[in-house]
């Protein structure tokens, strides 16, 4: 851009910007209750796509721009769920109260395991987070206020379409929000390179807790959704293989792309939807396909790029394949240069 | 012997046999996260797998067949395991470590998967290849079942130990896990030497699979998620990497987890493990066994 910004066109450009987005979501919003809300089974899926967009994204935060394995994000969502259920089963109090309480809750926990933890380094992380995710789950099952092995039953069924939609937006908007300021930068500092992070005056343990309690919360309110909208809260529904539902939807939709997780989370539970008729092969189906993007696309679909407001605009289009196009005849350069044995 | 003590016995006892069938899937981790820094999550439907083998092997043959079982188990085992690390890990090898991550938790549910598409979900009863005798030795009963698997097991260890030890692909496994780039350059055959390392590892989880089948007397295609959780967390508490950590890891873990089970309450089985590897992860990250390493720039 050539033109001299300053502050005040730039704040008018960015409020626009915002001003479409809002217009964009609640558009998106408006068609989607229109075409499909009289088809109660299409509006269910619906909710499950912004649930699992909210726990996808919340994930990619940790794992994508922190660079922390976390394999226990169902633990977290698991004492959001029970903490919004207790409350509503027994206390009666308002449904946004109880979410709202059971994601702290669940980002408190986060933060208890998180302090610990974030001390160790990669691996070993994940598998003390996987850990803990378990533990919570035992615990789920042994304690009397939890229900033990039959869960709540009975939690009234207060999820629909319009909270779902709307906190999963919240939700994507805070996460971006926070990885686009100064915050967001520290921590993709440490996922780049942890040691050279701190050398830079990063505080890398505050930024971790930081963010695996964020993550925490964010799946503790995921969970109080999934609680209300299933009507039952059971230790079945929080196991590992959970966990990995949402491992999958980060990785696939590409750690580090906010954009990627929500596609990849809407695009996964319609296909799951899509298989169910299928009940033997549709987790082979699954598990090929994940396997499968893997190994042609280790940096998942969108990896680490973002699809953005300008990339919507067709004034831009021309311009987007001609950097395609130049990207491609380098790519194809580069290769030959390999081949000569120039590595 | 007074009443608590034999109870304490039986259940060290118990424990020790549960404790060497951890170990030897706790070995294949080990061996497989020295030499490629991975937590290959399909280990422990490779020990599904081979406890499935075992059991057509032994409709095929009979209920007496154990070592055919036990050895085409292995063999078959490790076969899968090295077709898995060629299709699915060496593409990967230098793709971001959670791309790898995330391909073996893949391989694990299509291997879950199409084992219970082939067998169908429900237990399967597992022949009886050893007819069980029950001996009392001052009140604790170890049956012949029992000193079968701990003795399997300890044998099986005992061969892994000498051929990582003593023989020259053994010398060049731990070459390779010390410094892949600088065995290269002393001739090593690298690929073939971690295809080598998944094919042992892999063997040892299959006999331990057909141990546990006997033990247990069911197998079913979703056996191996736990067991190899917690095998893996074995592995982590002796310090990964380390063999002789493995089997001491899977030994301590099979004991607490006994006592849990035998003093608490089993609704607790699973969570032991998580615990034990919390306090081990506070207290020690590296592990009872691991060398201490320098952390590089």
């Amino acid at each position: 851009m050539t033109e001299k910004l300053d502050r005040k066109t730039i704040i008018t450009k960015k409020m626009s910007r915002n001003l479409i987005l809002i217009g964009l979501i609640l558009g998106l919003y408006a068609l989607l209750s229109f075409s499909f809300g009289g088809n109660a089974y299409y509006m269910r899926i619906l909710t499950l796509a912004s649930i699992n967009v909210m726990l996808g994204t919340s994930l990619n935060l940790i794992l994508g721009y922190t660079g922390q394995l976390n394999l226990g994000h169902a633990g977290f969502m698991a004492v959001g769920a029970y903490t919004a259920a207790i409350l509503t089963t027994s206390y009666s109090t308002p449904f946004f109260v109880n979410l709202f309480l059971g994601a702290l809750l669940a980002g408190f926990i986060g933060l208890l395991v998180g302090l610990p933890t974030l001390r160790l380094r990669g691996d070993y992380l994940a598998i003390a987070t996987l850990g803990f995710a378990e533990i919570i789950r035992v615990t789920a099952l042994n304690l009397n206020i939890t229900g033990g092995a039959l869960g709540i039953r009975g939690v009234p069924y207060l999820t629909n379409f319009t909270w779902a939609f709307f906190l999963a937006a919240i939700t994507v908007w805070i996460i971006v929000n926070f990885i686009n300021s100064s915050h967001g930068r520290a921590c993709k500092a440490i996922r780049e390179d942890e040691i050279a992070a701190e050398a830079m005056g990063v505080n890398t343990t505050y930024y971790k807790v930081l963010v695996f309690s964020m993550g925490a919360f964010f799946a503790g309110l995921a969970g109080g959704l999934f609680g209300h909208l299933l009507t039952i809260v059971h230790p079945s529904s929080f196991t590992f293989l959970k966990s990995i539902e949402y491992l999958v939807i980060a990785v696939v939709g590409g750690l580090g792309s906010i954009t990627g997780s929500v596609m990849a989370a809407i695009f996964l539970t319609f296909l799951s939807e899509a298989l169910r008729k299928f009940t033997e092969l549709r987790m082979i189906i699954y598990a090929g396909a994940l396997v499968l993007v893997m190994l042609l696309r280790p940096q998942g679909l969108m990896g680490g790029m973002e699809l953005q407001l300008e990339h919507l605009d067709p004034r831009n289009w021309k311009g987007y394949l001609e950097n395609f196009k130049n990207r491609q005849v380098s790519k194809l350069r580069s290769k030959r240069g390999d081949r000569n044995g120039n590595t | 012997m007074s009443e608590a003590l034999v109870n304490f016995l039986q259940q060290l006892v118990n424990g020790l046999q549960l404790g060497s069938i951890y170990a030897l899937i706790a070995l294949g981790y080990t061996m497989v996260y020295g030499i490629i820094r991975l937590i290959n999550f399909a280990h422990g439907d490779v020990y599904m797998v081979g406890a499935f083998i075992g059991f057509f092997v032994a409709g095929w043959l009979g209920e007496a067949a154990i070592i055919p079982a036990l050895l085409l188990a292995m063999i078959g085992a490790a076969l899968l395991g090295v077709t898995i690390e060629r299709l699915a890990y060496r593409p990967l090898r230098s793709a971001p470590r959670l791309a790898a991550l995330t391909t073996a938790i893949g391989i694990s549910l299509l291997l879950e998967n199409l084992v219970r598409l082939y067998v169908g979900p429900n237990f399967l009863a597992y022949p009886e290849m050893i007819k069980r005798v029950n001996h009392y030795f001052g009140g604790v009963l170890i049956s012949n079942v029992y000193m079968i698997v701990f003795g399997t097991a300890i044998v099986l260890m005992a061969g892994l130990q000498y051929i990582v030890v003593k023989t020259k692909a053994g010398k060049a496994m731990r070459a390779v896990a010390f410094d892949k780039d600088a065995a290269r350059l002393m001739g090593i055959n690298v690929d073939g030497i971690i295809s080598l390392t998944f094919a042992l590892g892999s063997a040892l989880a299959a006999a331990a699979g057909i141990l546990v089948g006997i033990t247990y007397g069911r197998i079913d295609p979703y056996m191996g998620i736990i067991p190899g959780l917690k095998a893996f967390v074995a592995a982590v508490i002796g310090g990964i990497g380390s063999i002789p950590g493995a089997m001491v890891g899977g030994l301590v873990m099979g004991i607490a987890e006994q006592m849990v089970v035998g003093y608490i309450s089993s609704s607790l089985r699973d969570a032991v493990a998580f615990f034990l590897l919390i306090i081990i992860l506070l207290i020690k990250p590296t592990g009872l066994f691991a060398e201490f390493t320098q952390e590089k720039v």
